[in-house]
């Protein structure tokens, strides 16, 4: 139990610990890009809608604004810094990069956490699988054509990986 | 976007939760927090305290099939509704509610009673849940208690939840055979809420005669409500394209809808016939 004075955030951030003080009304998305610098997470608008915070939290996607830091106390989470493997793009951000999911970029940390909970279920997903999969992220350039251009070559390049490890292993 | 201050309470069992509740002056249940802390960030909520129950969410996150009902438990995530088999295949109008709810996001942490206890008049479930007319089990001080489904929904934002009780499972009477139900939602965008919810559950006996018929509407009153007359108008009777267009006509007879950004009365008045006839026929064909 707490007052409405600091308490301690202790949590797992993209496989590193960190912990923090915060009042209980910081929102996780403030304690991710305040006070552990993770700016890849970003405030679209504050009231749910955009989606540009949303991050994994317990193997799920959550919109970090409409949770609270004290919320993730013991909580695994993965934001978009979590997705490359040093120098190595993700799949998910090569096809973004090659399709021009993007234009401005600020939905986008969003629209790939989004689009790796869809593939993560569904591999192979329809057009229509992947607007739903997105309809909680809202790109104000792109218009969404190639954003989901880029989720379905990222679902092939990821099924011809896991293919090619298959494999390699037996 | 901040919420006002406020105390924060994590206990480690529902008792711990429902003292709270009691010993605290303007304390809420924080659930999934989909809705509240929307509100508190806006500041059209601004409790002095929470009791978050994540805690005890192994506790009452579950879908259990009982002798006489479908037991939900309060904390059961919207995306976990939508994907369970039994529920689908039992109940396909809360697979249509909960998958119309908002976006995966809020499907992956909202939760089904956090839903019903906000009571949005035009949230999707609590528009599901009264074609159903199931029990709400609310446990408080004074032990546990089971509401009809009738007299759940008192006003806009407001149940028969008292303030030191916690709302902790959802009885979903089974139907008989021979029965369909669904869910339609008409809205301008994906996600947004209702303009209209139309909610049917139905059981026929040979030759498509109507033997029984729940029909709930939302987001046309302060809270959702039954269409008792075109209810009343298709028990007994035939269904077909006939007897169902006659009576969504009455559909909308114990509608009072407001007027707003998304919709006037007048249209909202003519949608409900609109999406009553499509929801009826919808569910008949899941017969």
């Amino acid at each position: 139990m707490l007052k409405s004075d600091l308490a301690k955030v202790t949590c797992k951030v993209n496989g590193k610990e960190y912990s923090g003080l915060v009042e209980p009304r910081t929102l996780l998305v403030h304690f991710i890009r305040d006070e552990l610098n993770l700016t890849g997470t970003h405030i679209g608008c504050d009231t749910g809608h955009c989606g540009a915070c949303t991050i994994y939290m317990n193997g799920k996607t959550v919109k970090s604004c409409m949770v609270l830091a004290v919320q993730a106390n013991g909580a695994e989470l993965m934001t978009v810094e979590g997705l490359a493997e040093g120098d190595k793009l993700h799949p998910l951000q090569e096809a973004f990069w090659e399709n021009h999911g993007l234009q401005c970029g600020y939905c986008t940390p969003g629209m790939l956490m989004s689009s790796l909970f869809l593939l993560e279920r569904n591999p192979n997903p329809s057009e229509g699988e992947i607007r739903r999969a997105i309809e909680g992220n809202l790109c104000r350039c792109t218009g969404y054509v190639n954003i989901v251009k880029s989720v379905k070559a990222a679902a092939k390049k990821m099924n011809e990986n896991s293919r090619t490890q298959k494999r390699t292993s037996k | 976007m901040y919420p006002k201050k406020f105390d924060y309470f994590l206990p480690g069992s529902l008792n711990e939760a429902i003292k709270l509740l009691h010993e605290r002056e303007d304390s809420k249940v924080l659930a999934g927090g989909q809705s509240l802390l929307a509100l508190m960030k806006l500041r059209l909520a601004a409790p002095a305290a929470l009791v978050d129950i994540t805690q005890v969410k192994d506790e009452l996150s579950y879908i259990k099939k009982e002798k006489t009902h479908l037991a939900v438990g309060a904390l059961t995530p919207h995306d976990h509704l939508e994907h369970n088999k039994v529920v689908g295949s039992l109940f396909p109008i809360l697979v249509d509610a909960a998958s119309k709810i908002g976006d995966q996001q809020i499907r992956n942490r909202g939760t089904v009673g956090g839903s019903c206890c906000h009571a949005d008049p035009a949230a999707d479930l609590p528009t599901a849940f009264l074609a159903l007319d199931p029990k709400f089990v609310v446990r408080g001080t004074r032990g546990q208690r089971s509401i009809p489904s009738s007299d759940f929904f008192v006003d806009t934002f407001s149940t028969a939840v008292k303030k030191d009780e916690i709302l902790t499972e959802i009885r979903i009477p089974y139907l008989p055979k021979r029965s369909g139900s669904a869910y339609i939602k008409h809205s301008r965008r994906e996600g947004d809420f209702a303009i209209v919810g139309v909610g049917v559950a139905l059981t026929v006996g040979p030759k498509n005669v109507c033997k029984d018929i729940r029909i709930s509407l939302g987001a046309v009153a302060p809270t959702p409500i039954r269409a008792k007359s075109a209810e009343k108008h298709l028990k007994g009777k035939k269904l077909n394209e006939e007897t169902i267009v006659a009576s969504a006509e009455e559909a909308n007879l114990e509608a009072d809808p407001p007027s707003d950004m998304h919709g006037s009365r007048e249209y909202r008045l003519e949608m409900i016939k609109v999406f009553t006839k499509r929801a009826v026929k919808l569910a008949l064909s899941r017969v």
